[in-house]
């Protein structure tokens, strides 16, 4: 089975919600958030999800 | 010189020409300017000298010549698989992709064109033979016209209703009417979505076209026909800047979401109508012999 579909990056700025598998961003506030996000949107070149205010994914498509 | 000369020299002349005519090249850009064309002009020219050639041979009584015929076929098949080949490599370089379906059905094409041609000189050729040169000409028209028909498909705008819809956010989701398109994280990405996005809601007018419309490369043949003609705000590397087209699961609608450098509502739309309809994505379920018996 190959798989298409795979997180790359989690970012958040709520350490209870997140535990390992990707790599964590962990993020003081939420532009920063947003800020790391869009870095690593470009740099990883996968989408950023929101799934929640606090907690943004990176998916490569 | 003998009496075929003149009659397979129209047939080669008239089967080329048809093979020119049905080269046009447009908005695809497909073939390419001079060499792609040169390669398929060179092909049909030999296409119109089968056909041409096969007529004097039966009546020469050289019934084993048709067997060339075959050798014909499998050389047109390999045209196939070389327009295949040479899409799906390119394809993986495009903006926004043709899609699969789309370039099977511009391999046929390209296979079938060349039958056409075969046909053309081969009915020209036998009616110079038969009867004289107006005949002959009578015939060419005749063909000619057939083939304007057999080359235009319908296009989407035959099958559909277009209408322009507005593009909005529900938090994360990206929406087009009430469809749900896909979750855009980044406020600045959403920022540039609503900016550059526009949406457009596809109606099926048949229950037929609600499975057409459905289908994966028709969708994906959308998306490339209109970001060739209307340009595409996208680049590599900016993967949430893709135009997509999702199905509202209720009706069949599909909603397009599309992200053109040209945004004007008008030509979006004639462009958007102008799709062609795939071959190989038409169904017919109304054909079926469940849905006949009620």
């Amino acid at each position: 089975m190959q798989i298409e579909k795979a997180i790359l990056a989690t970012i958040t700025t709520n350490k209870q919600k997140v535990t390992a598998g990707a790599s964590i961003f962990i993020c003081e506030t939420s532009e920063e958030m947003e800020k790391v996000a869009a870095n690593l949107e470009a740099i990883l070149d996968g989408i950023s999800h929101a799934l929640s205010d606090e907690l943004y994914i990176i998916v490569k498509h | 010189m003998n009496e075929y000369t003149y009659p397979i020299l129209f047939g080669v002349i008239i089967g080329t020409i048809a093979r020119m005519i049905m080269l046009k090249t447009d908005y695809r850009q497909y073939p390419t300017y001079l060499h792609g064309k040169i390669i398929h002009l060179a092909l049909g020219f030999i296409a119109a000298g089968l056909g041409a050639v096969a007529v004097p041979a039966i009546m020469e009584k050289e019934f084993t010549a048709i067997t060339f015929l075959t050798i014909a076929a499998s050389q047109f098949r390999e045209v196939r698989n070389m327009e295949r080949n040479t899409l799906s490599e390119l394809d993986g370089y495009e903006l926004v992709p043709r899609g699969k379906t789309y370039i099977e059905g511009i391999a046929v094409a390209f296979e079938s064109r060349n039958y056409l041609v075969i046909f053309t000189s081969l009915v020209t050729t036998l009616s110079f033979l038969v009867w004289n040169v107006y005949v002959a000409i009578i015939v060419t028209i005749i063909c000619y016209i057939i083939i304007r028909k057999i080359m235009s498909g319908s296009t989407l705008g035959d099958i559909v209703d277009i209408e322009p819809s507005n593009v909005t956010f529900d938090g994360a989701g990206l929406y087009v009417d009430n469809i749900y398109i896909m979750n855009i994280g980044l406020p600045e990405r959403q920022k540039e979505i609503l900016e550059y996005g526009m949406g457009f809601v596809l109606i099926p007018k048949t229950f037929d076209v609600r499975s057409t419309i459905a289908n994966l490369g028709q969708r994906q043949a959308i998306l490339h026909d209109v970001s060739v003609s209307l340009g595409v705000f996208r680049d590599s590397g900016t993967p949430a800047l893709v135009p997509l087209i999702k199905r509202d699961l209720d009706d069949g609608r599909i909603g397009v979401f599309i992200l053109p450098q040209d945004k004007d509502v008008e030509k979006a739309i004639k462009v958007i109508s102008s799709v062609p309809v795939l071959e190989n994505a038409i169904r017919m379920p109304s054909e079926s012999k469940a849905n006949q018996k009620e």
